[in-house]
């Protein structure tokens, strides 16, 4: 069971019943909902930016306790970064859920979920947020991008 | 078409003891242990596993015999024809078909109902008539009929179920009329378990329309005795790799007569009469709709599943599956955190071996991966039914759906393992 606790600690259970930023953003100037279509897992991304700079994050959406903490964690993590600081976080993240090095910005309170790459399946869950939250950024105005 | 020796060999059958642990041996993957525990297999509703028997039908006709089917002269070819359509012979004996011309192979339920909703469909529907389904349908029975319905105009309509998870009848009879050309719906649920009514559904589309009654047999094949007369309808789809059988092989059934009236599925080699630039001529069925070389070594090994599950009788597969659904859902709703989903067993209509629930504050994915480390395998997501989850108000469902070689102790495992569950996330 050691590796259920690695998964599941205590931080992604408390993201996950009590998250953070959840809901709607209003005034927001960009959003983007992430669909996984194998397990029809949600998450709507709403950014607002003043300039370049991320003045404000939410999320709102239905998934596993992964997916969830992931969103959760992602809001607080990106609020006031610089766009650029923000892209750079993004491929921290996707570069530790691959397995592909961790020599990008720290992550700090997001380590905790690096736990899912053991559980390759659950990757997916733990990069949707993130793949909204890049689409948010890119796009501005509503669009959802998938997992496949 | 069941002769009275043969049924006599069913009722002996029936009362003598179910050896499960007979049946398991029967089964290699069952030895195997998945992260330090010993397999438990609970996700027979999305595949089922194969005995030895049919993994060696297989092996053997590629060890031994195969050729293609239906085309040379040598004795390779004349040896797997045979086998070939001997297997035909035993599904259709199997699903009571009267004539096992009327037993089309396909590559499983999907490619069935597509062929059903091509062939069958897109000639005779016009803009204005009606398809319908039910609100518990897998997308499989969904999707083709939406495609043609897109190149026809005709339009989908879904029968509603209950908050049992039961087809709502009544609505449903209300909602055929003159202009419904299909009737299609899952014979079994595999999200719910519930087993629908097919003769009463037929009685009933008989009396309001003149529609096909077409039926996903996919869930019902490998749990309970099916008599295709008996159920009265038009066409019956299933899927090999669900009953035990190879994978990439299944079996369209449909009336003779409507059969002979359907242009072809697919084009291609040994669905033909004569060929020229000009015009083609179309064999009879089934070898019309079983274009390009066959499966042929799947099709030999579903006869082959098809003899085994009949060496067990379906009626005490039926039964032992039952106790072990009996005993999962007694337990169950003891614990006030877990919901069972779909109460058919209890609104009077029968419930093959499926149970879907979903569990207080821990997401479906979670407690499957909680589950897989201690070595259980369930199904978590929408099961291919998303109209259907929609319907219910979940996003998914833990689903565990039992086969022949379940038991009593895999039972106690889930139980403990859902536990485990609440204790992570409690």
């Amino acid at each position: 069971m050691s590796d259920l606790r690695d998964l599941y600690q205590q931080v992604i259970l408390d993201h996950y019943r009590s998250p953070r930023n959840f809901g709607a953003l209003d005034p927001a100037t960009a959003c983007a909902e992430g669909y996984n279509p194998l397990c029809g897992d949600k998450v709507k991304i709403y950014l607002r930016m003043d300039g370049d700079r991320v003045d404000g994050a939410t999320f709102e959406g239905v998934g596993c306790a992964i997916s969830t903490a992931s969103a959760s964690l992602m809001t607080e993590a990106v609020r006031g970064l610089h766009r650029s600081e923000a892209e750079a976080l993004l491929a921290s993240f996707l570069a530790l859920m691959t397995g592909e090095g961790e020599d990008g910005v720290p992550l700090g309170k997001l380590e905790v979920l690096s736990g899912v790459k053991d559980y390759p399946v659950r990757i997916k869950c733990a990069t949707l947020a993130w793949h909204a939250l890049r689409a948010a950024m890119e796009g501005g105005d509503t669009e959802t991008v998938t997992t496949e | 078409m069941t002769a009275p020796a043969a049924a006599v060999g069913n009722e002996q059958r029936d009362s003598a003891a179910f050896d499960v642990e007979r049946l398991r041996a029967c089964f290699p993957i069952l030895e195997r242990n998945v992260r330090g525990h010993r397999l438990v297999y609970l996700d027979n509703a999305a595949s089922a596993q194969r005995p030895e028997v049919v993994i060696d039908a297989v092996s053997d006709c590629y060890r031994t015999y195969y050729a293609n089917a239906h085309r040379g002269v040598h004795a390779l070819s004349e040896q797997s024809t045979d086998a070939y359509e001997a297997a035909r012979g035993k599904l259709a004996r199997f699903i009571g078909a009267p004539d096992s011309h009327e037993v089309v192979f396909t590559r499983g339920t999907t490619e069935s109902l597509n062929l059903v909703a091509q062939s069958y469909g897109r000639p005779r529907l016009e803009p204005g008539d009606e398809v319908l389904l039910t609100e518990m349908e897998h997308h499989s029975n969904i999707v083709p009929w939406q495609l043609v319905c897109e190149q026809t105009g005709a339009r989908v309509l879904a029968a509603p179920i209950t908050d049992d998870g039961e087809l709502d009848l009544d609505a449903f009879a209300g909602m055929l009329n003159e202009r419904t050309r299909v009737v299609a719906l899952a014979h079994v649920s595999n999200a719910l378990g519930t087993v629908n009514d097919i003769p009463a559904v037929v009685e009933l589309t008989r009396a309001r329309s003149d529609a096909a009654v077409v039926v996903d047999g996919a869930q019902a094949v490998p749990h309970m005795a099916v008599d295709v007369p008996a159920l009265g309808c038009d066409f019956y789809a299933f899927s090999g790799h669900k009953m035990y059988g190879p994978g990439g092989i299944g079996v369209l059934w449909g009336r003779h007569e409507l059969l002979a009236a359907m242009p072809p599925y697919h084009g291609g080699g040994a669905m033909i009469t004569r060929v020229t630039f000009e015009r083609s001529g179309y064999m009879p069925p089934p070898q019309r709709f079983e274009a390009g070389t066959p499966a042929i070594a799947p099709a030999i090994g579903l006869g082959v599943a098809v003899e085994f599950l009949e060496s067990i009788g379906l009626n005490r597969i039926e039964r032992h599956e039952h106790e072990l659904l009996s005993h999962t859902v007694e337990v169950l709703n003891d614990l006030p955190w877990v919901r069972v989903l779909g109460h058919a067993s209890n609104a009077g209509s029968a419930r093959a071996a499926v149970v879907s629930l979903v569990i207080d504050g821990a997401h479906p994915h979670d407690v499957a991966t909680i589950l897989d480390e201690q070595g259980i395998a369930i199904r978590a997501g929408h099961h291919c039914a998303q109209p259907l989850m929609d319907r219910l108000g979940v996003p998914a469902t833990v689903r565990a759906s039992f086969g022949l070689y379940n038991t009593h102790e895999e039972v106690d495992l889930l139980v403990s393992g859902l536990h485990e569950v609440r204790r992570i996330f409690g």
